[in-house]
């Protein structure tokens, strides 16, 4: 435990905002559990998410400066993003609409699977199942928002295991190109495995962020994901370092997996550090919250995860027609085969 | 008359000034090449990127997302191959956001063969991006429909894929583009880059005004009754040059419909003259196995069959893996006048 200095960051935080840090981390570790049990229990497909990532993740959620447009942070995010989401005011109902699959999922009408969020007006832009695209996307973001007068930056994150992939050395490049540096925080998860293969059987580089050391002008850092606080502050300091300098840096995270790599592993509990536990013990210790005070926080979410659940089930599936929807921009030419075959 | 990268040129100084182009980039697009072909030269938002495909894709996407209209050039199509998932990403962006994100962005790229390339710089991508569905790819085979098609394919809300003919770069039209002067000499000491030192140099525009080919319309180039050939690109100046001696010739009526845009196509124009002629062979420079026309002929089999005087034709290029350098056997490999010539023959000959 810190020292409880005058300098402590915790006091710094708040405690109404630790709380409110806390509730969205439960949130999200809970609407993990409540997609896998979907996803087991036949009420929709596959699931890949965030379980052991909510630390990191909320405290980066807390502090993107959301809306709509070059003012704002864009956001390209990976698969495990779900307590960034949240913190940045995502319902929880449509993370089970998507897995459900029903027309009323926002984020694609039933055409993409669980953890693919979609919503323009906080400036987040298509999630992709692929694991590294996200990271040449955001370039063209980190572009605009560095020809525009704002403080507004990109924010990028993927996997370890996506990071060996052409594509984050290329956003390393083009977001240190001396004719044009951008405004990017690129963010590497490090959970330790890609699917069932170890980051330490693959990698030869000890810190992912060690890459940072190519470019005189790109910090690198790595930061236990686990610990909430030490991931607000080394968020806080980068994203201060991009939004002044208008220059990348590159932050890794070392974080849990807790529940394996997706259903196609079994999404089974893993023994692995747990970031709400620890945080927890940490609020109590401090005398920032009760025991019983944080369990109620579980007992409401999970109650109105389950309301939600049941709402959803409710929900009527998309109409086959409507695949022919968002096709083109300009709508379906009338001449556009559509009968798949003779 | 202006050339074709004259005519891109000018069409993406026309989209710079007035449809809110800000970023043209790429390859040794700015200065001071200008791009390999000089379809940027002169132009002021345009730079050069890492020499990156995949950079070059993703980052037009972004921009698009973030409300921009991004021109991006691959050198070569045939550069293009490792990009194709992040071309599936352009595509499907629309679709899988539900509707949300919309990527108005322009991918231009020198298609085809005709320069004894060779390998990797002689391929055609059209058939493959056919595939990558959300895509709009279009092939223009004149500077007129050049510029036309590059200023709606800047002004669509969708990605759009233009396949820029190499062969046909520095082809002259037989158009004016609207504002371009009549004299070619003075076009060019305006908007050609000075060889040697051009850091001082500046292009003189001419007063350029809007003229938007419709994505999606076929054009007749030459008017037939007695057969259709369908095709774009390289191989549509061809047709016409066919069309036009077989009419000369009294050796038949030959009608060339030139597709300009592979998707979406325009198959309301391929079904009117194909219901005129009854007769009909697909010209293009891609490879046999999977070619887009095979699409096309399936689908006039299926709706058509009964008004097909004889059986549809398809001429492409021999499914080698690659294009050959020597002269002999690159023409072998891609379709030449010769077999377009013989391949009309034919089809006028063949009984109903």
């Amino acid at each position: 435990m810190p020292p409880k200095t005058a300098a402590d960051p915790y006091k710094k935080i708040g405690p109404a905002k630790l709380l409110k840090i806390h509730a969205n981390m439960v949130r999200a570790r809970l609407l993990e559990e409540r997609l896998i049990k979907m996803s087991k229990g036949g009420d929709g497909f596959f699931w890949i998410g965030g379980p052991g990532e909510e630390a990191f993740n909320t405290a980066l959620g807390f502090q993107i400066k959301k809306g709509h447009g070059l003012e704002h942070d864009f956001l390209h995010f990976h698969y495990r993003s779900s307590a960034i989401l949240l913190a940045l005011g995502a319902k929880p109902i449509n993370a089970l609409r998507q897995m459900r699959s029903v027309a009323a999922d926002p984020y694609s009408k039933g055409r993409s699977f669980a953890a693919l969020a979609v919503m323009p007006e906080i400036n987040l832009v298509p999630m992709s199942p692929t694991i590294e695209t996200q990271y040449l996307t955001s370039i063209g973001t980190g572009i605009a928002q560095a020809r525009a007068k704002t403080d507004a930056v990109t924010i990028v994150n993927g996997g370890d295991a996506g990071s060996a992939e052409g594509d984050f050395h290329s956003c390393l490049v083009w977001a240190n190109r001396p004719a044009l540096p951008l405004p990017i925080l690129i963010i590497v998860t490090n959970n330790g495995y890609g699917i069932s293969t170890a980051f330490s059987t693959q990698h030869g580089e000890v810190h992912i962020s060690d890459w940072a050391k190519a470019f005189p002008e790109m910090p690198g850092k790595t930061v236990d994901g686990n610990d909430l606080l030490a991931s607000w502050l080394a968020i806080e300091e980068a994203l201060a370092y991009v939004r002044k300098n208008r220059r990348p840096y590159l932050l890794e995270a070392k974080a849990s997996r807790l529940y394996g790599h997706s259903s196609s592993s079994g999404a089974n509990r893993i023994p692995e550090a747990d970031c709400i536990a620890l945080f927890e013990d940490e609020l109590t210790a401090r005398g920032l919250a009760k025991k019983a005070d944080l369990l109620k926080v579980w007992d409401a979410e999970s109650e109105a995860l389950a309301a939600a659940h049941a709402q959803v089930k409710t929900e009527p599936f998309p109409e086959t027609e409507s695949v022919w929807e968002d096709v083109f921009a300009d709508g379906l030419p009338p001449s556009y085969p559509v009968k798949g075959g003779s | 008359m202006a050339n074709m990268a004259q005519a891109i040129r000018m069409a993406l100084h026309y989209g710079e000034q007035n449809l809110g182009v800000t970023e043209i980039f790429g390859e040794d697009v700015g200065p001071p090449l200008g791009g390999v072909f000089t379809a940027t030269q002169g132009l002021s938002r345009a730079w050069n990127s890492p020499l990156d495909e995949r950079g070059i894709v993703g980052a037009a996407l972004g921009l698009a997302w973030a409300g921009q209209r991004p021109v991006a050039e691959i050198q070569f199509v045939d550069y293009i191959f490792n990009t194709i998932d992040m071309l599936k990403l352009c595509g499907n962006g629309l679709w899988s956001s539900g509707g949300k994100y919309k990527a108005p962005m322009v991918i231009m790229t020198p298609t085809g063969s005709g320069i004894h390339g060779s390998l990797y710089h002689s391929h055609s991508f059209d058939s493959i991006a056919s595939k990558i569905h959300g895509l709009k790819v279009v092939c223009p085979s004149t500077p007129l429909d050049a510029y036309g098609l590059m200023i709606a394919a800047i002004k669509s809300d969708d990605p759009v894929l233009y396949l820029k003919p190499k062969a046909l770069l520095r082809a002259k039209g037989e158009e004016l583009i609207p504002g371009e002067p009549a004299d070619e000499k003075l076009l060019h000491e305006m908007i050609d880059a000075p060889l040697g030192d051009r850091s001082k140099w500046k292009a003189r525009w001419p007063k350029l005004t809007d003229y938007s080919v419709e994505i999606g319309k076929a054009k007749v180039s030459h008017p037939g009754t007695g057969l259709t050939l369908v095709t774009h690109g390289r191989m549509a100046p061809v047709c016409l040059d066919v069309a036009r001696r077989f009419a000369a010739d009294g050796r038949g009526s030959v009608e060339v419909l030139d597709l300009r845009s592979l998707i979406p196509y325009d198959w309301e124009g391929v079904k009117a003259s194909v219901r005129k002629t009854g007769r009909v062979v697909f010209v293009n420079e891609e490879t046999e196995i999977t070619n887009f026309a095979e699409h096309l002929i399936r689908r006039l089999v299926d709706e058509m069959f009964y008004e097909l005087k004889v059986r549809p034709r398809l001429l492409a290029a021999k499914a080698t893996p690659g294009v050959p350098l020597s002269p002999g056997l690159e023409y072998f490999v891609q379709p030449q006048t010769a077999e377009v010539e013989r391949a009309a023959a034919e089809a006028l000959a063949e009984p109903a």
